[in-house]
């Protein structure tokens, strides 16, 4: 019998390294190489006049520096724009060490090689850089006000206009019952993995071929950037991504460039190369995420339905657009949610800012979209009297409805068509959780102890697995180990484990015998990258595909061997037999050895597959037209679209009236994220998306100042929760599968951080009566929207009130 | 985030130490717990030419309570510190105190004496030793003097002290008769630099009325201060005492300054909702204490 | 009078080790570069992250925040030397590494190190026959940021350590004085 392995929370293969301190991250690797350091841009917006090295050239250890001045070839022109889009018509990006004008403070202007980080450190301190300062663009209303242009070409500072719509907004929202319009803001956060990019190059001269390591979410990517921008052939180049500690998407811009100057140094210097890039580094030169204004008018009827919903944001894309405009597309098409709006127009302005680029952070653009949708619920609730929870109940898509067609194109370029889902079983679910029904007490109760008490709740859709694919390879060796290898990357997700879960399932071999390789292009060269939860979708499927055409073969040779039907055996336990008949067997490892007629018996496996050889039919080839020698199959998944996972999460604060000190004490959450593989692996997700969502709630910003200076760039000062600021999570979960795709499943990665912010916006709003139009909020903010006298009150409907009411 | 290069000396007598100090003039600093001057060196907002290093110096790292006060040698980490029943038992408000600094692993490296050379206005220590009324013993090539914090404090983490001269020890006064302490913080973060924290003392007469309410605050202002707020509370039988009115009072004498995480008026907001609650506490102890 | 180089003598893991290190380099930067031992992880070098925590004398200490010269003639633990030798070839977890697997504690694995040497310090040195309180739980993993797991998980493996302990402690009393137990 084969132990079951999909759906269980199977303990994770990664971690018996990793406790042991046995991973190996990217400054693990190569103890020889050279260290790199940059001079990085202190200047927000200035034009670069003279760069004087020669103070540096006496600190004993130095080996190299480089300026623009020394890049050549397509390295000295601009970093490529990933995703270009129509609408994205007046893209920029930097150059890999600034040419004549820095857009952002951190911006890096020269590389120094030393023999370690310290002296080279020492040498880029006492390089002089001479500026001339330009005026400065911060934050999407200096943008928009235009005053200042980031780009001189760039006119408005406007990046992209992007419009989506499905009538005709303007005479719907003329034609209803009532409409109401409102503004509000979201500021910056960032991914900030525990631990930073790094890269480290080798250079084999004779072999003429380049090999690197990098803290990346996408090898084959920065491998391809790599052999373009160094003029190297694809097949010269390998890129591995090691043990990488933590991505949420700041390490999927291929490629940053310390991807390519780290690799060009060591090829220049034919020496081992490596730059870790330290905290600050990455405060400051790391993608950001996450600001934007929004002007939403929304028109609904007397019931609280939507009739139309118009949305106007404004998106801080930074100084550059290296990714495009994934980001507010996702805000534009995500802010949907659950619900059934029958007219809809998003227009997105990205506009240039003198500030760190902006590229996906867990989540890409839905926190903000959620945030602006479910503010709209609230309002609408509290402009009719309803209770929150009925007005969102109201107005969601019903089962029945699926798949339900926007009439919208998604990130991914193709039509936004929610696949499944169960929306009001899913609220009814969160509703339960969070004892809804129940809150008035629990605020009276509070009340009597001198405190605040609010709720709030906010469910989303994530469109998640977009394609356009991903591959897998399995195969099985005459050991009975079975190798198993994706293109895409790891960085925590427990890959290892859920595809070998996958692998073993599907082949029916112990999990013991699997091993997984990913984000090693000496491996597997054809890959996409891990981001938008699409991992366990895309290469899961292709991994059970591929899995499955090692099953056929497998089952094929062993017919021929046992002289059955291959549609009469079975693979248990690695070995495969005739169903329902015991005895006629033989090991899934033997049929590996036979699978190659190439069996010279350099092993036991070998020498005892001979028995089972049979005699050579002298009328055909050894290897049959059409067939190949060895168990192993190759295969791909490419879905035709994204499938859509939901979720809905609530949370209760609690506030001190003395002091403003906000407590999140209970945040409950119902997750749907169609079939699942690990359940316990998918908790995980969970918790660490909801930890991120308070964090970017109630904790972390970036705050520049007006001249552009990051003035948080440290662990002191961004905060980042620690345990004792993250609630205990109630979740709940509920599966409707994906009919997209053989496995059923649907991302997770990035779902628990998306309605952080929504919720408990709503739920201050709720516990002190004042419109919260602005998150993070933090207590010092929060004391002063309470004592204006200009902020807006707010009365939200308790359930009960509504319950007589209906 | 490497620190540039300097000098390194471990010496192994407070003598040795002074020696280094002089030779090596301003440029040189005095290294004991580290946790806060290590991560300056680290971003090279600092660059001493030299460090002399006291760890490896002898009898440094001993608390001597008495019934006068408590004695903290410039080796004590704040876990020991944390940890010392006697200490505690003598002056209450120590303890209190370094609870609240930083998180453990901090506390296992980080000195008593360290932080309030450091004088850091956000610093638990800074605060306590000015609300006790507190002392440095500052040894210098030339005999040791004692310091009192008023004349200890000159600015934000600037201290009167230049040249060769090693902090050797802190001394808290003993808690007084018919007295009680309390402290509390709130940070942004649990172990973050708080935003605002108030160290206060409260000192009642034998008729358990408020013979002496004080308070000194962490983050507020430029370097600690003491403020009397008897005035509000002075002469009220404990019970029955308005601490609230003593916040309120606060509020008015202190002049903070806003950052970016709270405005100036918030931390005015929390310097009286931290002393109200505080004198609370520290008058119930007091009351405890009183016969 | 000062030095700019030093030799210094560690006692890593129980292993006596020595290095010729730069005075400033960091202890967090000798354990890793010059001693080889890279489970120790640097998150943020500047002390608020913990995940380059190590025992320096037993006592959980930020080795970002340490010169390695200070290190001189003292003991060091890092995460390589939580776990011991069964003596047959394999290792022996300590109860807290044992947990954070059986909790899915750690996910991209990063900040681990950190939490686990200073969460088996603290167990290490409590009495482990009593059950664990939600306010030592807060102590052990409070210190410490990681930004995959949320927490939840990494409480649960303290919890988790520390029962298992506990019930180590209860296996060892009834098998020293099985009289006493057939006694209640």
């Amino acid at each position: 019998m084969t132990t079951k392995y999909f759906g269980e929370p199977v303990r994770r293969r990664e971690d018996a390294r990793l406790v042991v301190g046995k991973g190996r991250y990217l400054d693990d690797i190569g103890a020889d190489a050279y260290a790199a350091a940059f001079v990085r841009s202190p200047h927000a917006h200035a034009r670069v006049v003279d760069v004087d090295v020669g103070p540096a050239l006496d600190v004993e250890g130095l080996l190299a520096v480089y300026t623009y001045e020394d890049l050549t070839g397509p390295m000295a022109e601009p970093l490529p724009v990933l995703i270009p889009h129509p609408q994205l018509t007046h893209a920029r990006t930097g150059y890999p060490l600034v040419k004549d004008v820095t857009r952002h403070v951190g911006e890096p202007i020269v590389m120094v090689v030393a023999t370690d980080r310290y002296v080279a450190e020492d040498a880029a301190e006492k390089i002089a850089v001479t500026y001339e300062e330009l005026p400065v663009v911060v934050g999407v209303d200096a943008a928009e006000a235009a005053r200042v242009l980031v780009h001189d070409d760039v006119p408005g500072n406007i990046a992209a206009r992007h419009h989506q719509e499905t009538g005709d907004v303007e005479a719907a929202l003329a034609a209803s019952r009532h409409t109401l319009s409102f503004t509000q803001y979201v500021e910056r956060s960032a991914s900030m993995p525990m631990e930073g990019k790094g890269v480290h190059a080798r250079w084999d001269d004779a072999d003429s071929s380049l090999r690197v390591y990098s803290s990346t979410q996408a090898s084959t990517s920065v491998r391809a950037a790599i052999a373009a921008k160094l003029q190297l052939s694809l097949e010269k180049v390998e890129v591995i991504a090691p043990d990488v500690g933590g991505g949420f998407g700041v390490k999927i811009v291929h490629p940053w460039p310390e991807e390519l100057l780290v690799p060009m140094a060591a090829r220049l210097l034919g020496h081992p190369v490596k730059w870790v890039e330290d905290r600050r580094e990455h405060f400051v030169s790391s993608a950001h995420e996450r600001q934007q204004r929004q002007e939403i008018t929304v028109g609904y009827d007397d019931d609280g339905r939507i009739t139309a919903l118009d949305v106007l944001v404004w998106h801080d894309n930074g100084a550059y657009t290296p990714y495009g405009i994934i980001v507010p597309i996702n805000t534009a098409t995500q802010l949907l949610g659950p619900y059934d709006i029958p007219v809809y127009r998003a227009q997105v302005f990205s506009v240039y800012t003198n500030t760190v680029v902006v590229t996906p952070y867990r989540g890409a653009g839905r926190p903000q979209g959620c945030f602006a949708m479910e503010r709209t619920m609230d309002r609408i609730a509290q402009e009719r009297g309803l209770d929150r929870a009925e007005v969102r109940l109201r107005n969601l898509i019903q089962p029945d409805q699926f798949p339900y067609d926007w009439g919208l194109t998604f990130q991914d370029g193709r039509p936004l068509v929610y696949d499944s889902g169960n929306y009001p079983a899913m609220m009814a679910k969160l509703m339960a959780l969070v004892d809804w029904a129940g809150f008035p007490a629990r605020r009276a109760e509070a009340e009597a102890r001198g405190r605040l008490l609010g709720i709030g709740m906010a469910p989303y859709v994530e469109g998640t697995g977009p394609g356009p694919y991903e591959g897998a390879h399995v195969q099985v060796l005459g050991s009975g180990k079975v190798l198993v290898s994706t293109g895409l990357t790891s960085q925590g997700q427990g890959h290892e484990t859920v595809f070998a879960q996958l692998v073993a399932s599907e082949l029916g071999v112990p999990m013991e015998d699997v091993e997984v390789t990913t984000g090693d292009t000496r491996r597997f060269g054809y890959a996409v990258g891990t981001f938008a939860s699409r991992a366990a979708v895309v290469s899961g499927n292709a991994v059970a595909l591929a899995a499955r055409g090692v099953r056929e073969k497998a089952l094929r040779i062993a017919a021929d061997v046992l002289e059955v039907d291959a549609s009469d055996l079975e693979i248990a336990d690695g070995v495969v037999g005739v169903k329902g008949t015991p005895g006629a067997t033989i090991p899934l490892r033997t049929v590996a050895v036979l699978s190659n007629p190439l069996r010279y018996a350099f092993d036991e496996a070998a020498r005892q597959a001979t028995q089972f050889a049979g005699t050579s039919d002298d009328s055909k080839p050894p290897v049959s037209p059409g067939d190949a020698p060895g168990l192993e199959h190759t295969d791909y998944y490419s879905p035709i679209r994204s499938t859509f996972a939901s979720g809905a999460h609530a949370a209760v604060v609690e506030i001190d009236p003395a002091t403003w000190e906000i407590e999140v004490v209970q945040y409950a959450v119902v997750h749907d994220c169609g079939t699942v593989v690990n359940p316990m692996i998918v908790e995980g997700q969970v918790h660490g998306g909801v930890a991120q969502g308070v964090g970017g709630a109630l904790y972390e910003r970036m705050a520049y100042d007006r001249d552009g200076q990051l003035l948080n760039a440290s662990f002191m000062d961004f905060l980042m929760p620690y345990a004792s600021e993250v609630p205990p999570v109630d979740i709940d979960h509920q599966s409707t599968p994906s009919p997209l795709n053989a496995l059923g499943i649907k991302g997770a990665g990035e779902a628990g951080v998306i309605p952080g912010s929504a919720a408990i916006a709503s739920a201050i709003e709720d516990a002190v009566g004042r419109r919260i139009a602005a998150m993070p909020i933090s207590p010092s903010e929060l004391y002063d929207l309470v004592r204006s006298p200009s902020a807006e009150r707010v009365i939200n409907s308790s359930p009960h009130e509504t319950g007589a009411m209906a | 985030m490497k620190p540039a290069p300097f000098g390194y000396a471990d010496p192994t007598s407070v003598a040795e130490a002074l020696d280094v100090l002089a030779a090596e003039g301003d440029g040189a600093k005095v290294l004991a717990g580290g946790q806060s001057l290590i991560p300056l060196l680290s971003m090279r907002l600092a660059a001493p030419t030299a460090l002399v290093d006291i760890n490896r110096v002898a009898g440094l790292d001993r608390i001597s309570a008495s019934p006068d006060g408590v004695r903290v040698g410039a080796l004590v980490r704040h876990a020991h510190l944390l940890a010392s029943a006697e200490a505690a038992a003598v002056q209450p408000l120590l303890g209190r105190a370094t609870a609240n600094v930083a998180h453990p692993a901090i506390r296992n490296r980080g000195t008593t004496v360290g932080s309030i050379a450091h004088a850091d206005p956000s610093g638990e220590m800074t605060a306590v030793l000015a609300v006790t009324d507190g002392s440095v013993t500052v040894a210098r090539p030339d005999g040791s003097t004692t310091v009192g914090w008023r004349d200890l404090f000159v600015g934000p983490l600037e201290t009167s002290l230049h040249g060769a001269a090693v902090v050797v020890d802190a001394f808290f006064p003993a808690l007084a008769p018919r007295s009680g302490t309390a402290f509390a913080e709130i940070a942004r973060r649990k172990g973050d630099y708080a935003v605002c924290g108030a160290a206060v003392v409260v000192t009642l007469d034998e008729d358990r009325r408020v013979a002496a309410a004080r308070a000194a605050y962490l983050s507020v202002g430029a370097m600690p201060e003491v403020h009397d707020l008897t005035d509000a509370v002075g002469g009220k039988p404990v019970d029955s005492a308005d601490w609230t009115a003593a916040g309120e009072l606060a509020r008015t004498l202190v002049d903070p300054d806003g950052d970016l995480h709270a405005s100036a008026d918030y931390r005015r907001l929390l310097v009286g909702a931290l002393t109200a609650r505080t004198l609370a506490e520290a008058a119930a102890e007091a009351e405890r204490r009183t016969p | 009078m000062t030095s700019t180089e030093r030799t210094i003598s560690v006692v890593v893991n129980g292993v006596p080790r020595e290095a010729t290190v730069p005075v400033r380099r960091l202890l967090s930067d000798v354990l890793r570069h010059d001693l080889g031992l890279t489970g120790t992880h640097v998150g943020c070098e500047h002390g608020v992250c913990g995940a380059c925590t190590v025992l320096l004398d037993g006592q959980p200490t930020r080795s970002c925040l340490v010169l390695g010269v200070q290190a001189d003639g003292h003991r060091v633990t890092t995460v390589e030397g939580l776990s011991r030798s069964d003596h047959q070839g394999g290792q022996v977890l300590h109860p807290v590494q044992e947990a954070f697997r059986e909790c899915h504690a750690l996910q991209c694995g990063f900040c681990t190190p950190g939490f686990l040497t200073t969460i088996a310090a603290g167990l290490d040195t409590r009495d482990a026959t009593q059950p664990i309180t939600d306010a030592e739980v807060d102590e052990l993993v409070g210190g410490n940021l990681c930004r995959c797991t949320g927490y939840a998980n990494i409480r649960k493996a303290c919890r988790h350590a520390a029962e298992a302990m506990r019930a180590a402690t209860g296996a060892e009393v009834a098998t020293s004085a099985p009289g006493e137990e057939a006694a209640t």
